[in-house]
């Protein structure tokens, strides 16, 4: 079997807010997007020369 | 302000810079590849065994004994489903819209006679014909009575095996443990899952029956994956789920939707109204107005606009 | 009569792209910004997606239950499909920043949300053929809304063989259908000039 350095079949922490449940794994998949927006916006893109 | 501005209609003719589009693809092709490769490689992905009818019956008896009762009473969530079932409930409805209703019944499930009276003529208890015969001669006013003194003598015992017999029960105690004997020696999955074609790509039938009982309904809660517990966007064991589905999945979570009846199509009226304004966004007013007044293209063009002055 | 549909179709799709915007290595000055890469990054998931989801085709449905190599393969569709809806989340938010539905592009914008959707769709049936607890549980529990709109006179959720085929015929044919034709509407209108591009003397001629 190939095995996976992580197991993730544990059972998975959850963030309750109220009526709001989040699990720690989308909850990184959510704040992954949000990252990378940022990111996309902030870091400068490589400039070559105009044509 | 709905004039589109005519450097949005006409092709560029302003500075260009190198930009090679196959390349790019080129890049990103193997950058995703190779990602997802290591992600596969470091968090693979679940793989939670099927629960079987087998499973059910070995591990949770009372339940499955209280559930098959159940199906015999009409009690059960299958048995007083309605379409596309069954005529045994009106099925739920959007305001004076029973959609449910109309659409009919499609797939036929009779839980009492599919679930449980049909695959107990093929067991080899010789108790069984007997049961099956007194059950089948009975008025149904008499077939409920004996199923629901059963479940009332159940309820007050706390488990099947604790009930003292008795005549009220008719021939139910019979038909709930051969059925209990059937399925823990593994006949009623391949009876059922046959059930409609011998080749088995169908699970309405063990499927209905097993979600009938609380022994799924508490493995599903134990995983966090009920409605209420967001369980739609998640997964099982500590990976992500289906994250994107996050506003279908709080809408159950708050009123008016929370104590509805009718949370289903309410919920799915409202989301086929939001995804029409996310196709149409552009022609909303406000909305598309907000990357004007929110200025994210600020940064986004930064460059271009700091090299025109603008 | 007088055009062939095919001969429209070639005009209205492809021949509606100068040759030189199909597939170029220049682009305007401003696309210049990290954003414009994640429609790109997109695609390729969608191509992983794809080319994971031929291979488990090709070994069956239940293939991964017992190889371990199948298990892999299983785990690489998995991810691709997690990132692929990353980078399409992040896509979105760039377009809609940008208000790239200017300048005729509405039908971009339109085909884009409904690649979107038809995803949904494609992933929620690849969830339901697991073959797995979380498949019977899905299952169970999406059937309800499904019926409770009168989807599920036609759309099974216990019905595997139905959600299998509607996974990997179906749904990958409609996504497969609009994505390429949104590409297709980006090359042909190109990409969005900045908002207020038009003031300056350069972006007109």
């Amino acid at each position: 079997m190939l095995l996976s350095a992580i197991s993730l079949n544990g059972p998975a922490k959850y963030l309750n807010w109220g009526a709001i449940s989040l699990s720690i794994p989308n909850l990184i998949m959510i704040a992954l997007i949000v990252l990378l927006f940022v990111l996309a916006l902030a870091i400068p893109f490589p400039t070559h020369k105009g044509k | 302000m709905s004039i589109e501005r005519n450097v949005d209609l006409m092709k560029w003719s302003g500075p260009k810079r190198p930009y090679d589009l196959v390349k790019e693809f080129v890049i990103a092709l193997v950058v995703v590849t190779v990602l997802v490769g290591a992600c596969a490689a470091i968090f693979s992905s679940p793989d939670e065994r099927a629960i079987t009818l087998q499973d059910w019956a070995k591990k949770a008896p009372a339940d499955f004994v209280a559930t098959t009762n159940g199906e015999l009473a009409g009690t059960t969530i299958s048995a007083s489903y309605g379409p596309p079932y069954n005529s045994a409930g009106e099925g739920l409805q959007i305001g004076p819209l029973k959609i449910q209703k109309w659409a009919g019944v499609t797939t036929p499930v009779n839980p009492a006679t599919d679930f449980v009276i049909n695959p107990l003529q093929l067991s080899t208890d010789l108790s069984i014909p007997a049961s099956l015969q007194m059950w089948k001669a009975a008025s149904l006013e008499e077939q409920t009575t004996w199923a629901n003194n059963y479940a009332s003598a159940i309820g007050k015992a706390g488990d099947y095996s604790k009930v003292v017999p008795d005549n009220s029960f008719g021939p139910v105690p019979s038909i709930t443990s051969g059925l209990l004997a059937m399925a823990q020696g593994g006949q009623l999955d391949g009876i059922l899952t046959t059930a409609v074609s011998p080749f088995p790509s169908d699970f309405t039938m063990p499927m209905l029956f097993i979600a009938d009982g609380t022994y799924f309904d508490d493995l599903g809660a134990a995983q966090h994956l009920h409605g209420d517990q967001w369980g739609m966007m998640n997964e099982t064991g500590s990976y992500p789920g289906q994250s994107w589905l996050w506003l279908f999945s709080s809408m159950y979570q708050f009123e008016p939707f929370k104590s509805s009846e009718n949370a289903d199509p309410q919920i799915f009226a409202v989301l086929m109204l939001l995804t029409l304004g996310f196709i149409f966004l552009p022609k909303i007013p406000l909305i598309n107005r907000l990357p004007r007044l929110i200025p994210f293209h600020r940064l986004i063009w930064r460059r271009y606009y700091r090299e025109n002055n603008l | 009569m007088s055009t062939m549909w095919t001969t429209k179709l070639r005009q209205a799709t492809i021949e509606r792209i100068d040759p030189q915007d199909a597939l170029p290595d220049n682009q305007p000055s401003y696309v210049a910004s990290w954003i414009y890469v994640f429609g790109v990054l997109t695609l390729a998931a969608l191509v992983v997606i794809i080319g994971s989801g031929i291979w488990i085709t090709v070994k069956g449905a239940a293939w991964w239950h017992s190889s371990s190599v199948g298990h892999y393969v299983n785990s690489v569709h998995l991810w691709s499909v997690e990132l692929f809806f990353v980078f399409m989340v992040v896509h979105l938010w760039g377009k809609f920043w940008m208000a790239a539905w200017r300048g005729r592009r509405f039908a971009t914008w339109v085909t884009g949300a409904i690649a979107f959707l038809a995803s949904l769709g494609t992933a929620f049936t690849g969830y339901l053929i697991q073959t797995n607890f979380d498949s019977q549980w899905i299952a169970t529990q999406a059937k309800d809304g499904l019926n409770s709109v009168g989807i599920g006179s036609f759309f099974n959720t216990l019905n595997t063989g139905q959600a299998l085929l509607v996974h990997v015929a179906l749904l990958p044919l409609a996504v497969g259908v609009i994505v390429i034709w949104h590409v297709i509407l980006v090359r042909r209108h190109g990409v969005v000039p900045p908002l207020d591009a038009s003031e300056i003397a350069g972006g007109r001629k």
